[in-house]
């Protein structure tokens, strides 16, 4: 698509309204956006097609329409986390991910919504209600990126950039039958990414292929200096060795993220399957267990809600966004909070304010990062030994709208086979790989060392390649 | 007003503990973690941007001079640098935060354990380590603070400008010791380079941490913490009042409650600041967006090259090479920029005589009064004009008396002092064979007077003595040469 408009062949603009005419047709019942930013895109097209015709560089995804999740600023445009705590309020900045697809050509469509500063797993928890499956309307997307899963999933936009801090790109890109990647813990530069748990959160593609995710992490990835943790190294290199196959690379199933209790046969067996094919590519499948990947999601929600209780204390009707007002400073924070922040994001707060409270730190937080330490030694020992691993990515397929919303703890569990890579730093990503339970999308998860990005899109590519591509 | 019985009274009755904490604002160009200039005094909110501000979305990135800065302070106060340090956040909500944590720094300073001595006493130093400011809250309504005003501003200009909390350890026994120390460190800092060290601008605030115990116990007291002195004069009031205060609690059998208090420098007094209800938890993690702090090796080298004179030593020079007073060399040296005005005017002194010790006299007296009175640095004053008059008073033109209308003059006008000699006509007569003539004439025009001097006691001698004076003054129109006369006059009354 990139290539048509580079040549002229295609305008920005005409493909630009094909995407408008999927929007207008089915996003009243998949609710994927928060904003369609009709009139910015149609000028960012005009831009394209203008600097084509100069014969202008328009850069490596001109004219590709993105749909960007609504926690990464945009300059003048509402960023609103879903939550009505940032009622009004217009960043005075792009986000360093936003610059970058700008300066590549992309064409932004809208803004995704979202679970409330990406706290959940179903896009339920957002102020401005929830996002549907576009493969099956009565079912959640998953989440916290539900809205750009399903915004890639319903032909919305080909290209979609999420947030995952605990799986919150790879389970939507799972549950909605799209690829999604979670990079290496700096890898893509976090300026602008409004933070939810600052040393989890990493920002990542969707796309509907492996090839279509590499470009679009060439173009967002790579260091950036406003960001302190980026990793000074420029972006991955993956499109050239994507097609050189998986022959002799040695790849291991993890035990305790594959073969768990409450994962469903459709899921285990798309694994197993995905193993098969790559073995049949010429790669060395094993099992291989990782045993403190169990603790994983226990030493998550502690760590994750320890640093949202941090990060959201801003949100205060201080500065910006929504103000309650009240007799005094402190009622004014308070009841601006009470109102502004919704039931999981107030409960994350408390959970993650108790863990850091005097007396409890160590028992609570500080614990949970000596597991995250053993988990991330337990990763690397693993890693001498194989090239990269694989696992389930969702224990299910997507389940029905109001599952779970009555119990966390279930709705914790989905992110039980994805936390490890958050907690470890490793990249990670979820490719389609057939269907499960009642014909919906399976994703199987792809896990690589640090900067193991160019061997993980191989798998990735390989274990496409091998079918079992979700049918629309 | 206590009775000075009384003062003396509990001054011996009780022995005072105190260890401060010292918040210097660093001189780096820009602020600790974004680009914005980290300037005082500018248009409030003008200097900020979405990382000073805190907006969602926005990162710290760490100002290397910062660090550079903290490393420069720990050579001079023999601090130790660990390998690695951390950021943390300190959590608690206050609107002129504008993220409602503080980055700081908690179990992982950038430096430990050192020490400053003042005036041969050894005060340790715990730690200091880098934190960001705040912005500055001003609460309009009658009470002036939080609790009873109608609406507060808030100016984010100083939001996250770079600090160094100087902890030092409980070492030190008495107000004015506590001052000293704060002039110690203030001298040092300026020495280093890494702030203007103004008070009155907050460059320097201080918290005092207080107790008192009977003499000779090792036993802490319950303290309280003083928070936010902004003077000398303040640390020395709060301290004194406040140890005043434990004592009196603790004779009457009251508790000294372990506290925050507020210095009312109009009411000459501590008021209780949080209750215990408020009491914060501070909830100190990690900084998730920062990575640790590793001085190299380089880094070190290159800041112990760069150190200059510190102050210690260089009292010790002036009173060595100049043979000034130990206090005189601690004036110039606490004053910003006076020492350097020294120094320039000593190496300008001509051949025609006056010494490093008349420079240093005028400097601090005349110069350091004119300083104050207008404001002005001493680096606006042109040094050369000093040794210029200093060279005067020593070739005997002009006399002390005359020196100071004249000093006066050059430094109000920027005018050198011997044009205004000139100008003035009033450079004395010095001339021997002049003065001898004058003297022999007023003898001959008293005759009588010399016989009386010479037979005369000590009283009488000295009437003879001024009248004597008076008269050749009054030839000379004023202007001769004291010293002159009084040695002709001398040599003619001994004779006879």
């Amino acid at each position: 698509m990139a290539a048509d408009v580079r040549a002229g062949t295609r305008s920005a603009r005409e493909v630009l309204d094909e995407y408008f005419d999927a929007i207008t047709d089915r996003e009243p019942e998949v609710h994927a956006f928060n904003v369609v930013l009709s009139e910015e895109a149609r000028e960012a097209a005009a831009a394209v097609d203008a600097a084509v015709a100069r014969g202008d560089d328009p850069g490596p995804l001109a004219g590709v329409p993105i749909a960007l999740k609504d926690n990464m600023c945009t300059r003048g445009i509402p960023t609103t986390c879903s939550s009505r705590i940032l009622d009004g309020w217009r960043p005075p900045y792009d986000a360093t991910v936003v610059q970058r697809l700008r300066a590549a050509g992309a064409i932004v469509v809208g803004k995704t919504n979202l679970d409330e500063f990406a706290m959940g797993s179903s896009t339920e928890n957002s102020a401005f209600g929830p996002t549907r499956n576009p493969h099956d309307l009565s079912r959640v997307p998953g989440g916290s990126s539900g809205g750009s899963a399903a915004a890639v999933a319903a032909g919305f936009a080909p290209l979609a950039l999420g947030s995952d801090t605990g799986g919150s790109i790879r389970q939507p890109a799972a549950l909605c039958g799209v690829v999604g990647v979670k990079p290496t813990y700096g890898v893509v530069s976090r300026y602008g990414l409004v933070a939810f748990a600052s040393s989890l959160d990493q920002i990542g593609p969707f796309a509907t292929t492996v090839e279509d995710a590499a470009l679009l992490l060439e173009v967002i990835g790579g260091h950036d200096p406003l960001d302190s943790t980026s990793i000074a190294r420029p972006a991955p290199d993956l499109l050239s060795g994507l097609g050189d196959g998986v022959s002799g690379l040695r790849v291991g199933i993890v035990d305790e993220m594959t073969e768990i209790e409450g994962i469903e046969p459709g899921v285990r067996d798309a694994v197993r399957a995905a193993g098969a094919g790559l073995e049949a590519a010429g790669a060395k499948v094993d099992t291989v267990s990782v045993p403190s990947a169990t603790y994983g999601i226990s030493a998550y929600y502690l760590i994750a809600p320890a640093e949202a209780s941090s990060n959201l204390a801003r949100y205060d009707g201080v500065r910006y966004g929504l103000r309650v007002d009240a007799d005094d400073v402190a009622h004014m924070n308070a009841a601006t909070r009470e109102s502004g922040f919704g039931p999981e994001v107030k409960r994350r707060i408390m959970l993650g304010t108790y863990a850091l409270s005097a007396g409890y730190y160590d028992a609570y937080y500080g614990q949970a990062q000596r597991v995250r330490t053993l988990i991330l030694r337990d990763f690397e020992r693993v890693y001498e030994q194989f090239d990269a691993l694989l696992a389930a990515t969702s224990p299910t397929v997507a389940f029905e709208l109001g599952a779970k919303t009555a119990d966390p703890l279930a709705m914790y569990l989905c992110d039980v086979c994805t936390v490890p890579a958050n907690l470890s730093g490793h990249p990670a990503m979820s490719v389609p790989f057939g269907t499960g339970e009642a014909g919906l999308p399976v994703g199987v998860q792809v896990l690589a060392p640090t900067l193991g990005e160019p061997t993980m899109f191989r798998v990735a590519g390989a274990i496409e390649a091998a079918g079992g591509r979700t049918p629309r | 007003m206590r009775s000075l019985a009384a003062v003396i009274q509990t001054m011996t009755a009780y022995e005072t503990v105190i260890g401060l904490e010292v918040h210097c604002e660093l001189a780096t160009a820009s602020k600790m973690f974004c680009g914005c200039p980290n300037e005082f005094g500018t248009e409030p909110n003008t200097n900020v941007c979405p990382v000073c501000l805190g907006l969602p979305g926005s990162l710290p990135v760490l100002n290397a001079r910062a660090v550079e800065y903290a490393l420069r302070v720990a050579e001079a106060l023999h601090l130790e640098v660990p390998d690695r340090s951390v950021f943390s956040r300190k959590n608690y909500f206050y609107p002129d935060m504008p993220k409602n944590y503080q980055t700081s720094q908690y179990d992982e300073p950038i430096t430990v354990n050192g020490w400053l001595d003042i005036d041969g006493v050894r005060v340790g130093i715990t730690r200091a380590h880098l934190e960001e400011d705040t912005g500055k809250s001003q609460h309009i309504g009658v009470g002036g603070r939080i609790h009873d005003a109608d609406f507060s501003l808030v100016d984010y200009n100083r939001a996250g400008v770079p600090l160094l909390e100087i902890v030092s350890e409980p070492d030190i026994r008495s107000a004015e010791q506590a001052k000293r120390y704060v002039e110690e460190l203030r001298a040092t800092l300026l020495a280093v380079g890494v702030s203007d060290v103004k008070m009155e601008e907050g460059s320097l605030r201080i918290d005092a941490n207080v107790s008192v115990r009977s003499p000779g116990s090792d036993a802490l007291g319950t303290r309280t913490e003083i928070k936010n002195l902004n003077s000398l004069r303040s640390l020395l009031r709060a301290i004194d009042y406040e140890a005043d205060r434990q004592w009196t609690r603790t004779q009457a059998g009251e508790k000294v409650v372990q506290e925050t208090r507020h210095w009312d420098e109009e009411g000459g007094r501590t008021i209780s600041g949080r209750s215990k209800e408020e009491a914060h938890d501070y909830r100190y993690f990690p900084e998730p967006d920062l990575v640790p702090v590793e001085p190299t090796g380089q880094m070190r080298e290159h800041v112990r090259e760069s150190m200059p004179e510190l102050p210690g030593a260089r009292r010790a020079r002036y009173v060595e090479q100049w043979g000034i007073a130990a206090e005189d060399a601690r004036i110039l040296v606490d004053v910003p920029g006076l020492a350097e005005y020294a120094e320039h005017a000593v190496a300008a002194l001509a051949g025609d005589g006056g010494s490093a010790k008349d420079v240093v006299n005028w400097v601090r007296q005349d110069v350091l009064a004119y300083l104050n009175e207008t404001g002005l640095a001493p680096a606006v004053l042109a040094p050369e004009m000093l040794a210029e008059l200093v060279g005067l008073v020593a070739g005997g033109t002009i006399s002390r008396q005359q020196a100071k209308d004249v000093l006066a003059e050059s430094l109000r006008e920027d005018k050198w002092p011997r044009s205004i000699v000139e100008s003035r006509g009033i450079s004395q007569v010095s001339d021997e064979g002049a003065i001898a003539e004058v003297i022999d004439r007023v003898l001959a025009t008293n005759p009588g007077v010399a016989d009386e001097y010479r037979a005369g006691d000590d009283g009488a001698r000295k009437k003879k003595w001024g009248f004597l004076m008076g008269q050749v003054m009054r030839e000379l129109k004023g202007k001769g040469n004291a010293q002159v006369i009084n040695r002709i006059l001398e040599q003619r009354l001994a004779g006879g």
